[in-house]
């Protein structure tokens, strides 16, 4: 299990446990956390469960596959620190992983 | 009026197949979608990509699964009704009519939803006030390309629809192309063209911009685009284009009746009925305990629905159970000759 906090855009926080070897994208769905739509349910298909990681956290995700940065180029909003949430598969090293989640995703 | 037994909504893979289903058990049907073509996801995100689980099928495409089941539903004529989204359904007596976004009216017996999840309308630009220009000098595709002769445009995205429309449109209006970082998703003999004309100044090429606002009065007059350290310029502009891909959204389906969990629709695992009698869901769009968003659970969910149709399109007829391999009646709705 690894702590993971995803702020949603109505400034609420959610710190919910999350299963290793899960990603960030399905921790927030079986959570019932808003703002994460995952309308292509983890193919990298869509840009529906973008998130925003908090800064320190950046370098210790692992890298972006190739075609995540296309996707991210259909985000709404995004930001150098834009990661696509199913892409992240939550691991020890990840407890304490911080994401926010922008106010919409189309 | 069209008259068919049941309507299929959405061409996808599902779609497609349940088609098929409808027509071995002797129904017509009709299909409608949203796109300017069949396939749905399949053809939308990722034709060129290789699927590995569509049973007895090693390999295939997007591209290539959907033409082979556009092939096996030949013999039944299915007419498709494509750029055009639901958006009324009315019970009237034992029978539905329906109306799209075209003004296409059907009466029909049954209908599945096969919508994915929801039909594909083009991603917009954050900015509130693009909202204003849509239609007018904002555009997120283009109808008619005429218009931007002889003017300025600024284009927005890195996809190939954003270096098509930016080489296309170089050769007689002005053209900045916008994008947010150094690295482009099109095709890369375009990436290398666009590079070529920016060099060659027929075209101004600007990496690690988004959007930052709109100006104008009526019509837009310029843009102003921001680059990571937040440094703002300011570009005249007649026209802008946004190229961000297709969303995909539930519409007007919201509107009628069913019960809505997580975008998704409710369904029985009898014959992936909804609450409302006569309204099936199948693919991505149902939901139900143990659901598996994979296209061969679509086929299993179709062919269900398929029969699930039949009471409401033949009330007085009993439907027997058959196997294509044996059912003269099965072989010739397919149109096999022995």
């Amino acid at each position: 299990m690894a702590k993971i906090t995803y702020h949603t855009h109505d400034n609420k926080t959610h710190t919910v446990d999350v299963q290793k070897g899960l990603t960030v994208m399905e921790g927030a769905v079986q959570n019932d956390i808003p703002g994460i739509d995952a309308d292509c349910g983890g193919g990298m298909a869509c840009a529906t469960c973008h998130v925003y990681v908090k800064e320190e956290w950046l370098d210790k995700l692992p890298s972006k596959e190739d075609g995540e940065e296309d996707m991210l180029d259909m985000a709404f909003e995004p930001k150098n620190n834009s990661r696509l949430s199913c892409q992240i598969i939550v691991s020890d090293e990840l407890d304490g992983l911080e994401v926010n989640i922008p106010s919409k995703q189309g | 009026m069209n008259k068919t037994d049941v309507l299929i909504i959405g061409a996808g893979p599902t779609g497609l197949f349940c088609a098929h289903q409808l027509g071995i058990i002797g129904l017509s049907c009709e299909i409608v979608d949203n796109l300017d073509k069949a396939g749905g996801q399949c053809i939308e995100l990722y034709p060129d990509k290789p699927i590995y689980d569509i049973p007895a099928v090693p390999e295939c495409t997007g591209e290539e699964l959907t033409n082979n089941l556009l092939k096996q539903i030949e013999p039944f004529n299915v007419k498709f009704h494509l750029n055009e989204r639901v958006e009324e359904l009315k019970k009237n007596q034992k029978r539905w009519h329906v109306k799209t976004s075209g003004g296409v009216k059907f009466d029909v017996a049954a209908i599945v939803i096969a919508g994915g999840v929801g039909s594909f309308e083009p991603r917009k630009f954050s900015v509130k006030e693009c909202e204003k220009f849509e239609g007018n000098s904002l555009f997120y595709s283009i109808k008619d390309k005429s218009i931007f002769k002889d003017k300025t445009i600024s284009i927005f995205g890195g996809g190939d629809s954003a270096l098509d429309w930016a080489i296309e449109l170089s050769n007689s209006s002005k053209v900045n192309l916008i994008h947010r970082r150094d690295g482009f998703s099109g095709a890369e003999a375009s990436v290398q063209k666009v590079k070529e004309l920016n060099g060659q100044g027929k075209l101004n090429l600007y990496t690690k911009f988004q959007m930052d606002s709109v100006m104008g009065d009526k019509k837009i007059e310029s843009v102003k685009i921001k680059d990571e350290e937040g440094e703002i310029k300011e570009i005249k502009s007649n026209y802008v284009l946004g190229f961000f891909g297709l969303i995909m959204q539930l519409g007007p389906i919201l509107n009628w009746g069913l019960n809505i969990n997580k975008k998704t629709v409710e369904v029985n695992t009898e014959n992936f009925e909804t609450n409302v009698n006569g309204i099936f869901a199948i693919g991505d769009i149902c939901s139900y305990p143990g659901k598996l968003k994979l296209i061969l659970s679509g086929f299993h969910e179709g062919a269900l629905a398929a029969r699930g149709c039949f009471k409401y399109a033949k009330p007085d007829e009993k439907l027997r159970f058959e196997f294509t391999t044996t059912s003269k009646a099965a072989q010739e709705r397919l149109g096999i000759k022995k």
